[in-house]
């Protein structure tokens, strides 16, 4: 049965979006990436290290002819520094896709939304496709819709906490009420986690903290794989009712 | 170097010293730097890569250079 994932006129095979960062190193980050069968990563941008040439490049260990960059402005506290950011990533590679984070607080890492519908505006009209890192909140994640956003991308949770999807009902309204895909990033830290968000009906997950610091990172990210097949599966099948009391599985009928 | 024919420049935050007219091109190969995996900024304005060669580096430009890396 064909399900598309579609992200601005893009096909992706899988429904799992994964971070590169946290890893030992590249080849970790290659082997946890491979079995997480995602085909979109989100990258960070920093100064080039002038003084050691002979570091390792992420582009040497994952191609991005072969999987799509996502280009994050992760560490951005301020509209300008988000802008600045993605404009440098378009030009380092052509890359329209981005994701947009402008944080509002060191401590519990939530998006500062006001900046946030700033520069998504912005980004838009420049031609960005702009993939937004927003509150739970619905009126927000309408907003970003109406400026442009083309896909919401609400937090279960705040960042690296992997304490899981704490507003269930509001990402459930979120996917309701709209058009673009929506995705939860932010907060998962088991295999359940991501279920529970592609059970709500979201479109995808995004994470990164639950796989990089799991013990086995690669195993952990073959677990992600299968509980985001798993969550949406069970949402297209559309799940039974919820009954008070039991009910036998078994026919009365013919008893000896 | 005498000062006149050095460009003292900010690069990636650090001072850096170049030969008076050098360009933006010659500075990415000096660095050994690929190219295509980075982009440049001069003052604050990304520059594009078929102006590289044209840039000359002046006292105290600020460039930053920067690339993709691991991040959530």
């Amino acid at each position: 049965m064909e399900d598309n994932f579609t992200i601005a006129n893009k096909n992706f095979k899988s429904r799992l979006i994964v971070g590169t960062g946290k890893y030992k190193n590249f080849e970790e980050t290659a082997k946890a990436i491979e079995a997480s069968g995602a085909d979109m990563i989100t990258v960070a941008v920093r100064r080039v290290n002038i003084l050691d040439k002979n570091q390792p490049l992420l582009m040497d260990y994952l191609d991005p002819k072969i999987i799509t960059y996502l280009p994050n402005t992760a560490g951005c506290f301020t509209s300008e520094d988000a802008l600045r950011t993605l404009r440098l990533a378009r030009e380092m590679g052509g890359w329209r896709l981005v994701k947009l984070e402008v944080l509002g607080d060191k401590k519990t890492l939530y998006p500062n939304m006001i900046e946030t519908i700033k520069s998504t505006e912005v980004l838009v009209k420049e031609g960005f496709d702009v993939m937004v890192y927003c509150t739970d909140d619905p009126i927000m994640t309408k907003k970003l819709e109406e400026v442009g956003a083309c896909a919401i991308m609400p937090l279960g949770a705040p960042i690296g906490s992997g304490i899981g999807i704490q507003n269930k009902i509001n990402i459930s309204i979120i996917k309701e009420q709209s058009s673009v895909p929506v995705i939860v990033d932010a907060g998962v830290g088991t295999a359940s986690d991501a279920t529970i968000a592609m059970e709500l009906g979201c479109d995808g997950v995004l994470l990164n903290t639950a796989i990089a610091e799991a013990k086995n990172p690669i195993l952990m990210a073959e677990a992600m794989k299968y509980a985001v097949i798993a969550g949406r599966k069970a949402f297209k099948s559309g799940r039974m009712k919820i009954r008070k009391y039991g009910s036998a599985s078994s026919p009365d009928s013919n008893l000896i | 170097m005498n000062n006149a024919n050095v460009a003292r420049i900010q690069l990636n935050g650090d001072p850096f010293e170049l030969n008076r007219g050098t360009n933006l091109n010659e500075l990415l190969n000096k660095l050994k730097v690929q190219k295509n995996k980075v982009a440049v900024e001069v003052n604050g304005e990304i520059v594009e890569k078929k102006k590289y060669l044209n840039l000359i580096l002046n006292n105290n430009d600020k460039v930053e250079i920067v690339q993709f890396i691991g991040g959530g």
